[in-house]
């Protein structure tokens, strides 16, 4: 597997670290409550198809990516960094 | 026997190897199969569970039935395809799974018990009862069925692995991949021609065709040089590509020097990953062989097999050769020899229509129904469509059953092959691995004229993805024969009729597993083992899918085929875990003072990736206790040294710095006084403790971090995402500075008086106060100092950059040393801390929060930061936690140990009564006694209250007092002074 | 008083010659990271180009030549190899010594390619890593700043507590390059 860091180019897999979906990013309010704390924590979808992870670049330029892919097909669409996204949403 | 005129050994080179210790005359370029037919050795092996005699019976890397040990002792290589080693001078070979003999193989005798062998009898029979299984059953079976062993040695061999790129990598160097490799050459991309043949050319060596008017071998052999000669093309020989993976990825495995009396340091193998940009799968065809009754003798081969050992090596493979086809190719196979001198029995097609010849005899439309011969092949019977049987006396029957493409690449990420009813096979899915394309004999065309211009059109297809401009080349003109076949898979008729030779599967067994329902492809497979193991489904997988269907009632098609997994021929792990035996499994870290402690005796631990004294025996000790306790002394009495650099360092700059430190530590940091330091607690966004540490702020926007040393990776990546991820709006700038600084622990109450000595400006307790921190001046070097203690005793942390670290830490020890201190390790370290109460990682293991270990209140209720909302949830405080303690024994049993269970005096010690369990234990010889911290449900409140510590592993029962975690010093008095 | 004495990372282990590839350690020089603070590369670029004539480097790419070298060493990451850095650098960036947290190392030889091929899963071939090329990757299992300092020359930066692995992992590979050459 390859995925393209944004600032380093087309790497194999073995130097990045996966940490799990990008709703990681959508950190809630410290009085959210309990649900959106729970979802945040402890939810995660398992979809078959598209889903967006987020990686590190650790043995590159320690980057963090959100990576759009394909979990059936193994497609990688998108790789963004991190903190382009949540200076997006922001 | 030898041919002469034919084939392209190397006749001037003869060479001697052994097969069971008889020498073997052969030449250079010779495999072991090339030479044992030649010298006319027709049994090599036995099968899998009847033990069988097995010869050799194809030509290739899918050859089923000739596996052999190669090498003796350590380095000895068992389950090696005899038609893949290359003959070398001295090269040892040995027949496998027989006993006590090739030719006398007691457990042959599977072979007349066949009847109760078939399939799942292992299943059915050795049911009950139960503990037979592990004590008798097992170990026969093993015994029984098998193939070859290991040495059970260490392997001294070097295996390598490494990575190569290129714009196209072509799968093959037969005609159309040396056509594609070709075209793509020209036009000057970047090309990887991998073919698992110590020479290139694929079919074209095993033949006699021409192309361009040259004939095939020549028009290979010019092609390669001039690829060869192409600074963008790389040649890679006797490279199996084993699997593709995402992102155009492939695995290969090369030969190195396997074939090499003399290796010269060369690694056995090296497994490569390929990364391309486009592929062309070249892959190829194995013909199949046909199921009759007894048709596994040795001498009985695939008839494009026979052809390339007539063609490639000048052997003749029998001195009477019959062949069995269903298709006009095999038909080569008897032309061939005649025109080489070799006497042809006969031909038998099943079909009627089969072509003539004037050179033997052609038996259209019958089939052969059973052969004769114990160890070699004698004589075959076959049968006209009208039940009329003949029978001819031969050694050698040349079958086919037509041709199957390799199409197993491209399944390997889940695609599925396509049935093709013209040529009765399955042929790749067009789009199942993406950027590859497929060519040839592997796309279900088998005409060199089709190969050539699949080939070509392959490349130019690929240029085009890539951008690049084909420049036109001519196609050679080849043989565009059409393929003419007639479906047949199994003879009718009684007996046992094999379609797997290596696992000893025959139609039987298919149809069996059918009747008791096991009718999907992949349930037949696991109950039968069919395609399992060495064959992996390259042999038989076809005839076995038409023999289930036509048991099951259904096509083909419907049927299906079972995946094709990499690899695609079997890869040692030797080869794909190269560089990461021994030492190579990890990196070794070591810090500045490693020689210093080795010099001086100490025992080294490994503590992550980093080396650190255990203890530092004394003369006249003999135990590491002895040790420990003398270095404990030291340090409460006078001083003692040890290496803290492996702790991690961060260095953190920036306007938002302070803010950033609130968030990720539960306690304030924007507050702290710059010179000083303050102790953090740091947790995941669940509430648990991740890792606690110092941090010093050595200016405005300037502050240093020490993490543990076993989570300083996971903190540096949580920071990294903290930073990037959560709080981009905060201008933070880190980088580790553990390797930059030597750091040192000096610890005891002559702690200052020894730094003094080293100091050019002299502290004091105004200028230096507990927890103080700033630069310092070291024997003219810049240094850091820290007045920080994990002892609990007057202490300081003194960093110097790295590459002085050495000197200084002989210049402390030394001068501690006289000052009536020395050097401690981590036991000393672990019993200082264990009677401070100071927690580590035993105590802060991944499922304990602040409330736990007594540090609720460092949880600020004035800010936010990861991982507080989460540990304010109910049921992470309260009375029922299992709550951070000390335990001290008290009744007649003085001993503790780490990891075991704590229960009330009177309890019965089991889980359903346990309170709490021990972390960490260790002998204090300043309080004379046994320490251990534990967690007890509701600890806090029970301090004085007496327990049970039961340690049901080692069987130790203590009785115990439960107090406060801080053992010594509990007023920190010490730590000031 | 005795002076400390200095200790380089690779001290006793190099150099080493294997065929035509020869592994040697660097002379240990100042290293300081440079990471510009929230939108002052600009500022950096300009402030290094006049103290030491060479602008902080893009994304995989070195600045400046043998002695005074700007190496992109990560996200937000420059080191500086030779010249103590200019004071004024530390208005605009977060700069800290690095000078003895690294192992330094230089791979020559017309098969210094093939050696790091058996070890970085990076394409390093001339056509695509030239002169003044740099990457953040993994050598074996350590990190790595990998740069390209001549036609058959490889500077490689390494944890200096690594150092043996690292020197174990590519003498390893190049006595097999050597044993396949000469073999």
């Amino acid at each position: 597997m390859r995925l393209t860091c944004p600032i380093c180019g087309e790497r194999d897999r073995r130097e990045f670290v996966y940490k799990g979906h990008a709703l990681a990013l959508d950190r809630p309010d410290p009085d959210a409550g309990d649900d959106a704390w729970e979802s945040y924590v402890y939810l995660r979808e398992n979809p078959a198809g598209v889903t967006r992870d987020l990686w590190q670049h650790d043995g590159g330029c320690s980057a963090w990516l959100v990576v759009t892919r394909n979990t059936v097909t193994h497609e990688v669409l998108k790789t963004e960094l991190a903190t382009a996204v949540k200076e997006a949403q922001s | 026997m030898r041919v002469n005129g034919k084939g392209l050994v190397d006749r001037s080179t003869p060479l001697s190897f052994t097969f069971d210790g008889q020498a073997v005359d052969a030449f250079q370029g010779d495999t072991v199969a090339s030479a044992l037919l030649a010298a006319e050795v027709k049994l090599v092996a036995r099968s899998f569970k009847y033990h069988r005699p097995r010869g050799v019976i194809g030509a290739g890397s899918e050859d089923p039935g000739a596996l052999i040990t190669v090498g003796s002792g350590a380095k000895s290589d068992p389950n090696v395809r005899a038609t893949v080693q290359e003959v070398y001078g001295g090269l040892e070979t040995r027949s496998q799974n027989c006993w006590p003999s090739l030719n006398f193989d007691i457990l042959s005798l599977n072979d007349l018990a066949s009847p109760f062998l078939s399939a799942g009898f292992y299943y059915k029979t050795f049911m009950w009862p139960k503990a037979f299984w592990e004590k008798l059953y097992e170990p026969v079976i093993r015994r029984a069925a098998g193939i070859g062993g290991l040495s059970g040695e260490h392997n001294p061999d070097t295996y390598e692995k490494a990575y190569a790129f290129c714009d196209l990598l072509v799968i093959g160097a037969g005609p159309a991949g040396l056509m594609a490799a070709l075209t793509a050459g020209r036009a000057g991309v970047d090309v990887i021609l991998c073919d698992e043949d110590s020479i290139l050319g694929g079919r074209l060596n095993g033949e006699t065709y021409e192309i361009g008017g040259v004939d095939g071998q020549g028009w290979a052999a010019a092609t390669v040089a001039e690829l060869a000669a192409m600074d963008n093309v790389r040649l890679m020989t006797r490279t199996t590509v084993t699997g593709a993976y995402d992102q155009g990825t492939f695995g290969a495995l090369e030969r190195v020097s396997q074939h090499l009396s003399t290796p010269g340091g060369q690694p056995v193998e090296c497994f490569w990953r390929i990364v391309a940009k486009r592929s062309i799968l070249a892959a190829g065809a194995i013909e199949r062989p046909v199921a009759f009754r007894n048709n596994d003798r040795p001498g009985i081969m695939t008839a494009s097999a026979v052809r390339t050992y007539l063609n490639r090596y000048g052997v003749a493979s029998g001195q009477k050769v019959t062949i069995f086809a269903n298709n006009d190719d095999a038909h080569r196979t008897a032309r061939d020899l005649v025109a080489a001198g070799v006497h042809v029995a006969g031909v038998i097609d099943t079909r009627q229509d089969a072509p003539d010849s004037d050179d033997y005899e052609v038996h259209k439309g019958a089939e052969v129904c059973n052969t004769e011969g114990r160890k070699a092949l004698e004589a075959v019977t076959f049968r006209f469509a009208d039940g009329r049987e003949d029978k001819l006396h031969t050694d050698c029957l040349a079958m086919s059953g037509g041709w199957n493409p390799s199409v197993h690449m491209t399944c390997h990420m889940n695609g599925r092959p396509t049935w093709d009813q013209d040529i009765l096979s399955f042929v790749p899915t067009e789009g199942t691995i993406p950027g590859m394309i497929t060519a040839g004999a592997c796309n279900g065309v088998f005409s060199t004229h089709a190969a050539l211009a699949q080939g070509m059109a392959a490349a130019e297809s690929a240029l085009g993805d890539l951008g690049v401009k084909s420049t036109k080349s001519d196609l050679p003109e080849a043989e565009d024969a059409p393929y003419r076949l007639k479906a047949l898979w199994a003879v009718e008729g009684k007996g046992r009729a094999w379609l797997d030779f290596q696992n000893d599967v025959t139609v039987k067994d298919v149809k069996l597993a059918a009747a008791e329902n096991f009718r999907s492809v992949e349930h037949m497979k696991r109950y039968t083992t069919q395609g399992m193991a060495p064959d992996q489904g390259k042999n038989s997988n076809v005839a076995a899918l038409a023999v289930l269907a036509d048991a099951t009632g259904r096509g083909i098609p419907e049927t299906g085929t079972t995946t094709f997994r990499p690899p695609y021929v079997p890869v040692s792990i030797a080869a794909m875990g190269a560089g990461a035996q021994g030492t190579g499994f990890a990196p070794q870290r070591f810090v500045t003072s490693h020689k210093a402690s080795v010099d001086a005796g100490a025992p080294m631990i490994e503590a992550g990736l980093w080396y650190r004294p255990s203890y530092y025996p004394a003369p006249g000790e003999t135990t590491w206790r002895q040790s420990c306790d003398r270095e404990v002394n030291m340090v409460r009495n006078a001083v003692g040294i040890c290496d803290v650099s492996t702790l991690g360092k961060i260095d953190l700059q920036g306007s938002g710095v302070g803010e950033f430190l609130d968030f990720v530590y539960t306690n304030m940091f924007s507050t702290l006084k710059v010179g000083k330091t303050r102790y953090g607690l740091m947790l995941r966004e669940d509430g648990t403790v991740m890792d606690d540490g110092t941090t010093a702020r050595l200016g405005e926007s300037h502050f240093v971090m020490t993490t543990t040393t076993a989570a300083a990776g996971a903190v540096m990546g949580h920071l990294e995402f903290v930073r990037q991820c959560l709080r981009p709006d905060l201008d933070v700038q880190m980088i580790s500075v553990t390797e930059q600084w030597a750091q040192f622990a000096v610890a005891g109450p002559k702690s200052r008086e020894l730094l003094n000595g080293l100091l050019d400006e002299q502290i004091d307790d105004d200028s230096w106060p507990f927890m103080a921190c700033g630069e310092v001046s070291v024997q003219g070097t810049k240094g850091r100092l820290f007045r920080i203690s994990f002892s609990g005793e007057h202490a300081y942390e003194v960093a110097v950059p790295s590459r002085y670290g050495d000197s200084l830490y002989r210049m402390l020890v030394s001068r501690a040393e006289a000052m009536g201190g020395g050097a401690y390790g981590m036991e000393a370290l672990n019993v200082l801390r264990i009677e401070k109460g100071h927690i580590t990682h035993s105590e802060i293991h991944g499922r304990t929060n602040a409330f736990d270990i007594g540090f609720g209140k460092m949880v600020s209720a004035k800010k936010d930061c990861i991982g507080k909302t989460q540990s304010e949830r109910p049921g992470l405080s309260g009375d029922d936690r299992e709550q951070l303690v000390g335990l001290k024994p008290v009744g007649v049993v003085k001993q503790l140990s780490a990891g075991a269970h704590l229960f009330e005096l009177d309890a019965d010690p089991k889980r359903e009564n346990e309170q709490g369990y021990t972390t960490s234990v260790g002998f204090s010889p300043t309080l004379e006694s046994y320490l251990g911290l534990g967690f007890l449900k509701n600890g806090r409140a029970r301090h004085g209250e007496e327990v049970m510590m039961v340690d049901h592993l080692r069987g130790i029962t203590t009785r115990c007092v439960v107090s406060d975690p801080v053992f010594f010093d509990p007023e920190g008095g010490r730590v000031r002074g | 008083m005795a002076d400390l004495i200095a200790k380089s990372p690779c001290a006793g282990l190099l150099p080493v010659t294997h065929g035509d590839v020869t592994l040697s350690e660097m002379d240990m020089t100042r290293m300081t990271s440079i990471a510009p603070f929230k939108g002052q590369d600009k500022a950096v670029s300009a402030t290094l180009k006049d103290a030491h004539g060479m602008a902080l480097p893009a994304a995989n790419r070195a600045t400046g030549k043998e002695g005074s070298r700007a190496v992109w060493f990560g996200q937000g990451q420059a080191l500086l190899i030779g010249p103590e850095p200019v004071a004024a650098l530390a208005e605009h960036a977060a700069i800290t010594d690095q000078s003895d947290g690294w192992a330094a190392v230089r791979l020559e030889g017309a098969g210094a390619e093939d050696v790091l091929a058996r070890l970085v899963p990076v394409d390093l071939r001339k056509s695509n890593f030239k002169r003044g090329h740099t990457a953040r990757s993994q050598l074996m299992h350590i990190m790595v700043s990998i740069t390209r300092v001549g036609d058959n020359a490889f500077l490689i930066l390494a944890f200096r507590s690594m150092a043996k692995t690292l020197v174990h992992d590519l003498e390893t590979a190049m006595q097999g390059v050597a044993a396949r050459a000469a073999g």
